[in-house]
């Protein structure tokens, strides 16, 4: 009788030559690309749509230089916001307080910066340590006290928009100086100069699109060399050549504004660390782990403990970042700062294909969620059309998205 | 004279790329009780449920005929009103209601105000109770009650609905042998009253008890119907025509040859998590290299709890006694301390406690010891596809690929599943609770030699189950359980069924 091979870690000893043919047999690739990734894709073609619809009933204006610099820094803070409620979506939480987090975190900086005239990095750093403590405040009562998410935030909510009140004396504050003011509505401009377009902007924009496909094509020759399947080399080229040109036409339009707009470059890093974080980390896997089967997770060895009060420090120092961001770009703290943001954020996520139940989600879908949701605010600001029927819009897309979502579990749960 | 009730006439039913039914015709006589087997995935289920009309007439070619008439569902309600009810294997009962008001759902009885009538509605729950055996009081939140009374609680539910065709899936998977027995001899009281049934079961003893007619399912084919009346329609009989070949043995043989010892626990005691009472009470057991040790006991005996314990404390509260690996005490106080100890816990509910349903093989194969593919907090995710594909390999997983969702699996290949990842830890020990639970035949086997080909690799290997055929055939050495204490210890040549489950019922006796 033989003895059973452990599988080992040792190094990777990839085989030598893989049934090539096999893997590359490209006919039925794209139509099976597309069907396996209908959820994932799902949301890219919303937005594409969505974008060229509003393009078309702005006349252009919606991805005119001006306004794609303008939805950028306008909802920078949601995108940031969106990444750490994905995670905690992911992981079977959610957090109701991001908001009031926002606002407190911003009025804590406001204080410090103008009121009490300390350097604006101290007010950066205050707000950040206020986030984490928040989130480690939340990540107590969830992880260690066994409170759902749900009502330890819903406290949260009502608990920091009340202390943000105390700390401002229920006045506004401002003006930030202007060192502080760079981080929303700083650019990065005229470094390498440029004949009317910033030549950095355009450069940067390069080097992000050689990155994609350089780690892309490092992928596949990974996966190839471990005989997993792969799209074929054509489908691949296109990928590369679309995301490429898309982040190209984006750059050349932000070149041709104001250049590189400071926190397009925070909201880039949190986009590829948390991406990073999520798909590669034993934390981001325990995280999907939890919320996929809290009790498999827990009887495999996972610290579920440890991974929840972290999830929900990340979050407060996420909502900090946006409350720096915020403050920064209404340039002062008012008491209702970040009302209703949790809701954009949660909003987002779900859009972007996380599940209720947990388990599901990804920090790239929940970015296009965002988008979508600020292409549609900025096109139907743009068009004049009044609070009320964007708030409509808003609530439909948001349960058409979650509709499509549950449909499309459902047909996959019936398919065996 | 054979009367037929229900006619089901080339039946075939199609998923998304995968044909589940093709062509099956059924027919059930009245009054008969109609096993149907076949293996894990072979298309049972889905059969049934184009019967009750889970699966509405359309979405399925073929007819049904029920009494004589051509019948099309749309929906349970349909199949209910014409008298034909479902019991699921995973019950549909709300743990919170009444019996009674379980009994009634959906079907209140109300009174003429219009509002439901509860003296009337407990009265009659207290009538179907009696009828099927239960002396329970109505008012009673299900809850309270074990999962064999909860199985008679079903079908009070379905005689309440005056069923004609009872249809049950797997209805004593998760009973124990004298739950079982309780059940089956409502089944043949059930007939005697002229109520017809449909069994699918895996357990073919069974089968062989109590069924007149079986239907063999193979993918998605109806094999062959045998008549258990006339003809001495053996287990083995069965089996051959369920996996479409003779299995030489249950149980493959195994070169016995116990090394030094790996696991000991002493003076073993657990509290339960909530109530005040010990679920497990100064127990002591050891097992060594090379061996295979098992667990006998009845539900509620402690088994999984003592397993569960011992697994990084899971289970209950003021766990005592001492944990000895390879001969030193070590403390796991947590999962991830036991891991680290070369313990491993391969639990009895896959679903809830052993996967991540929603994820794909790869990830579940590498969740229990991601750290061994991970540097610095980075998981090497090409060498865990490497590890996986091992996985598929070496357990004979079937699937697609490692990418594949682990909830479209069939339970044989999922358990195999678990049983990767456990092994990815590199366990010494492995505490396996009921491996071949709601698993077919074939999977069965693949599992016993599997946990063969481990023993022979020098791992120690501990068996919970309630098939005492299955403790025979696969132990070295078995322990009896019995309201949380040992009460007996045997190597396997000296036990019988029967002189393990005199054991197994000791205590129970003692305490009342």
């Amino acid at each position: 009788m033989t003895s059973i091979k452990t599988p080992s870690t040792e190094h990777p000893t990839p085989p030598d030559s893989p049934p090539a043919a096999a893997l590359h047999s490209g006919t039925s690739d794209l139509r099976a690309l597309v069907l396996n990734n209908l959820r994932q894709s799902g949301i890219y073609v919303a937005l594409v749509v969505i974008v060229a619809l509003f393009a078309v009933l702005t006349d252009g204006v919606l991805l005119s230089p001006g306004n794609i610099t303008n939805i950028v820094l306008q909802y920078s803070y949601i995108l940031v916001l969106a990444i750490g409620m994905v995670i905690l979506i992911i992981g079977g939480h959610i957090d109701l307080s991001v908001g009031s987090v926002v606002a407190l975190t911003g009025a804590v900086s406001a204080v410090l910066v103008i009121q009490q005239g300390h350097p604006w990095w101290i007010g950066v750093v205050a707000a950040l340590v206020v986030g984490v403590a928040v989130g480690a405040w939340h990540g107590f009562w969830v992880a260690y006290a066994g409170i759902p998410a749900f009502i330890v935030t819903l406290a949260g909510m009502l608990l920091f928009r009340g202390l943000t009140l105390r700390v401002l004396d229920n006045i506004s504050l401002s003006p930030f100086p202007s060192e502080y003011q760079q981080v929303a509505a700083g650019f990065l401009n005229g470094l390498l100069g440029g004949q009317g377009f910033d030549a950095f902007t355009l450069l940067i924009g390069a080097i992000a699109v050689a990155g994609y496909a350089v780690s892309g094509f490092r992928t596949r020759v990974a996966r190839i060399r471990y005989q997993q399947p792969v799209e074929s080399f054509p489908l691949f080229v296109a990928r590369v050549v679309l995301v490429g040109a898309v982040l190209m036409y984006f750059a050349w339009q932000l070149a041709h504004a104001r250049g590189l707009p400071i926190v397009l470059i925070i909201l880039a890093v949190l986009v590829l660390v948390y991406g990073l974080l999520t798909r590669r980390t034993v934390f981001g896997r325990q995280v999907y782990a939890i919320g996929g089967n809290l009790s498999a997770a827990a009887l495999s060895g996972v610290k579920v403990r440890t991974v929840n009060f972290w999830m929900f420090v990340n979050m407060g120092f996420l909502a900090a970042v946006a409350g720096v961001i915020y403050s920064s770009r209404s340039n002062g703290a008012q008491p209702a700062a970040g009302n209703m943001f949790e809701l954009d954020a949660i909003a987002a996520a779900f859009i972007g294909g996380a599940a209720v139940t947990g388990g599901v989600g990804t920090v790239v879908g929940a970015m296009v969620g965002g988008l979508i949701m600020a292409v549609m605010s900025n096109g139907m600001q743009l068009m004049g059309i009044d609070q009320s029927t964007q708030s409509v819009v808003k609530g439909l897309v948001l349960l058409v998205a979650v509709a499509f979502d549950v449909y499309n579990k459902r047909r996959a749960g019936t398919a065996r | 004279m054979d009367d037929t009730i229900l006619e089901m006439r080339r039946i075939t039913k199609t998923f998304p790329g995968v044909t589940a039914l093709e062509d099956v015709t059924l027919a059930v006589r009245r009054g008969e009780i109609h096993a149907i087997c076949g293996e894990n995935g072979a298309g049972k289920s889905t059969l049934m449920k184009v019967l009750s009309g889970v699966y509405p007439s359309g979405s399925y070619d073929g007819e049904i005929l029920f009494d004589g008439k051509p019948m099309q569902f749309r929906g349970i309600r349909d199949s209910e009103a014409n008298g034909i009810v479902i019991i699921h294997q995973e019950l549909a009962l709300v743990p919170y209601l009444s019996i009674a008001e379980n009994i009634f759902l959906g079907n209140e009885r109300r009174g003429r105000s219009g509002l439901i009538d509860w003296n009337f509605a407990n009265a009659e729950a207290a009538k179907l109770l009696a009828s099927v055996g239960l002396h329970e009081n109505p008012v009673t939140p299900v809850i309270q009650l074990g999962v064999g009374k909860q199985q008679l609680v079903e079908i009070a539910k379905a005689l309440s609905k005056k069923v004609r065709l009872l249809i049950l899936d797997e209805p004593t998977a998760a009973l124990n042998d004298i739950d079982s027995a309780h059940l089956l001899d409502l089944l043949r009281a059930l007939k005697e009253q002229g109520i017809t049934c449909i069994m699918i079961s895996h357990k073919l003893n069974e089968i062989t008890a109590i069924a007149d007619s079986t239907t063999v399912i193979r993918d998605g084919r109806a094999v062959e119907t045998l008549d258990m009346r006339s003809d001495e329609v053996t287990q083995q009989r069965i089996i051959r025509g369920m996996v479409g070949r003779d299995l030489d043995s249950f149980y493959p043989d195994r070169e016995s040859s116990p090394g030094d010892e790996v696991l000991r626990i002493e003076d073993w005691t657990v509290r339960h998590p909530v109530q005040d009472r010990m679920v497990v009470e100064g127990v002591g057991l050891s097992v060594r290299a090379g061996e295979v040790v098992g667990i006998a006991g009845l539900m509620g005996a402690g088994r999984t709890e003592l397993a569960m314990s011992v697994f990084g404390r899971s289970y209950g509260r003021d766990i005592r006694g001492r944990l000895f690996v390879h001969g030193r005490e070590v403390q796991a106080r947590t999962v991830a301390e036991a891991i680290d100890n070369g313990i491993a816990y391969v639990t009895e509910d896959r679903k809830r406690y052993g996967l991540n349903l929603i994820d794909d093989v790869r990830r579940n194969v590498s969740a229990a010891a991601l750290d061994r593919l991970s540097r610095l907090g980075w998981v090497n995710g090409n060498e865990e596809i490497k590890v996986a594909e091992a996985s598929r390999k070496e357990m004979n997983i079937r699937t697609p690929s490692v990418m594949a969702v682990v909830g479209k699996l069939s339970g044989g290949n999922q358990q195999k599943v678990v049983l990767s990842k456990w092994l990815f830890t590199d366990p010494d020990v492995l505490i396996l609770d009921e491996p071949t639970r709601g698993i077919d035949v074939g999977a069965k086997y693949e599992i016993y030699t599997i946990i063969n080909r481990l023993v022979a690799a020098g791992k120690a290997v501990i068996v919970i189950s309630s098939e005492l055929p299955e403790l025979l055939g696969m132990c070295d050495r078995i322990y009896t359980l019995a309201a949380g204490r040992i009460t007996g210890e045997m190597p396997v040549a000296e036990a019988t069924q029967e002189s393990l489950m005199e054991l197994m019922t000791k205590d129970k006796e003692l305490v009342g």
